[in-house]
């Protein structure tokens, strides 16, 4: 199985690479646009501030191309935030996959969430054997509301979407390369999609 | 609902584990990455490594360590310890940590954490603040709490704050190795004046002081090094004791 992780620039990447290591796989770090359209299973990481690895993936042209791919797809935090029509973060236009707008949490609660919050509603193969109200590790400041595209919840001042799915495009807010044995097994479904 | 945290620290020299540490089941007792996938599996919900070697090769064996904790453990881990630059963080975030923590390079350049945040993100900066009260009035202090510096805690965290960083881990030095319990009075004012999230740190003692230092004292995360080191606690033990009493915590 050939994995590609997009390599834009965009923080780091190290920890992903690794926990799919530690799954048995070998993932290859990849900006060239071939290798990412001719992989079996795309994984598009970021942290960082939005419009800066925005502008970073337009330099590449990886924008144009991740919209049309055909295979699984995992976008991880900023990533999935990117996948959206737009983020209040720099006011970004996002890549359009996902349709919703992220936006940021109030001055109600602490900000950015920092630590492992709890993802319930569960509905999509990536959670296959993980436990309604399971925790996982997140770090954000912005978030995706429910939409459609849905796919697990979490709560933090409000019930916002804690992963995305839309056809072959998965996208979580949480970090499953840092969320232990449970975020362990969400990168295997997805693997094994 | 979001946990609390609980944060084992690891002083590290030269690449090694410092401070008696004492796990039968470790084969070398020295391997911070062997203990940090002890901690790992017992229930931590993050790991703190302190560098507090001082030597030419400082940099390069801090890398390697990083490099592979990072390559071996499931959560997230934060370095400090002498970090002052930009190229000191992006070395370190690139070799896989999660998140760094600045202390006295940023109370001598408060601007290093602007720069920082618009380089890598609020979300990875954490800033250290060691403590202690002279007079009544609580002041910032350097070098493990040795050297007072002309800043007022809560000035300087609020500062801290509007310069973009993530977190803040306050240190109470007259708190830390007494066992005691944490500096909660001083922690609930710093939840109340800021909106980041903070981590208690210093006095930990037993499983009491961590259940306080959350509900009185409003922390987020609490940290500890030796109550853990020589298994005074387990951690394990500690998460379910807290569950029991009504905090949000991973088990």
């Amino acid at each position: 199985m050939k994995i590609v992780i997009i390599n834009y620039g965009a923080g780091n990447i190290q920890s992903i690479k690794f926990a799919i290591q530690r799954l048995g796989y070998e993932a290859i770090l990849s900006h060239d646009i071939k290798e990412i359209q001719h992989a079996d299973k795309v994984i598009f990481p970021g942290v960082g501030e939005a419009s800066s690895a925005m502008k970073k993936l337009r330099a590449s042209g990886i924008d144009k191309i991740i919209p049309d791919l055909k295979q699984p797809v995992l976008g991880i935090c900023l990533g999935m935030q990117l996948m959206c029509n737009s983020s209040e973060e720099g006011n970004t236009k996002g890549l359009g996959i996902f349709n919703t707008d992220v936006v940021k949490f109030s001055n109600a609660v602490k900000v950015p969430q920092i630590g492992w919050n709890q993802i319930s509603n569960l509905k999509s193969g990536i959670f296959k054997e993980i436990r309604n109200n399971e925790h996982i590790y997140l770090v954000h400041s912005y978030y995706a509301p429910l939409c459609d595209a849905t796919i697990a919840e979490s709560e933090y001042e409000l019930s916002y979407s804690a992963a995305l799915q839309k056809d072959n495009f998965y996208g979580t807010q949480f970090h499953p390369e840092k969320s232990s044995e449970a975020g362990a097994r969400i990168l295997q479904n997805f693997l094994n999609l | 609902m979001l946990a609390k945290r609980i944060i084992p620290c690891l002083d590290i020299k030269d690449g090694r584990t410092v401070k008696g540490v004492n796990f039968i089941d470790l084969r070398d007792a020295g391997d911070p990455v062997e203990l940090a996938e002890i901690y790992s599996k017992e229930g931590a919900d993050e790991l703190v490594f302190l560098d507090i070697s001082a030597t030419e090769q400082k940099r390069k064996t801090l890398a390697e360590l990083v490099y592979h904790v990072a390559e071996k453990v499931n959560i997230p881990f934060t370095v400090g310890g002498g970090i002052s630059s930009v190229e000191d963080v992006d070395m370190l975030l690139q070799k896989g940590a999660d998140k760094v923590s600045i202390n006295s390079s940023a109370v001598k350049n408060p601007q290093l954490i602007n720069d920082l945040v618009a380089k890598f993100g609020s979300q990875c900066i954490v800033v250290a603040i060691d403590a202690k009260r002279i007079d009544g009035e609580w002041i910032v202090h350097l070098i493990g709490g040795k050297v007072p510096t002309g800043r007022k805690l809560f000035e300087w965290a609020k500062e801290v704050e509007e310069r973009g960083a993530g977190e803040i881990l306050f240190t109470s030095m007259d708190h830390d190795g007494t066992k005691d319990g944490f500096a909660n009075e001083a922690l609930a004012r710093l939840s109340k004046e800021l909106n980041i999230p903070i981590i208690a740190s210093g006095g930990a003692g037993n499983m009491q002081h961590f259940m306080d230092t959350f509900t009185i004292g409003k922390a987020d995360a609490a940290l500890a090094a030796s109550v853990f080191h020589f298994k005074e606690i387990g951690i394990k033990d500690l998460k379910e004791n807290l569950k029991k009493n009504g905090i949000p915590v991973r088990l």
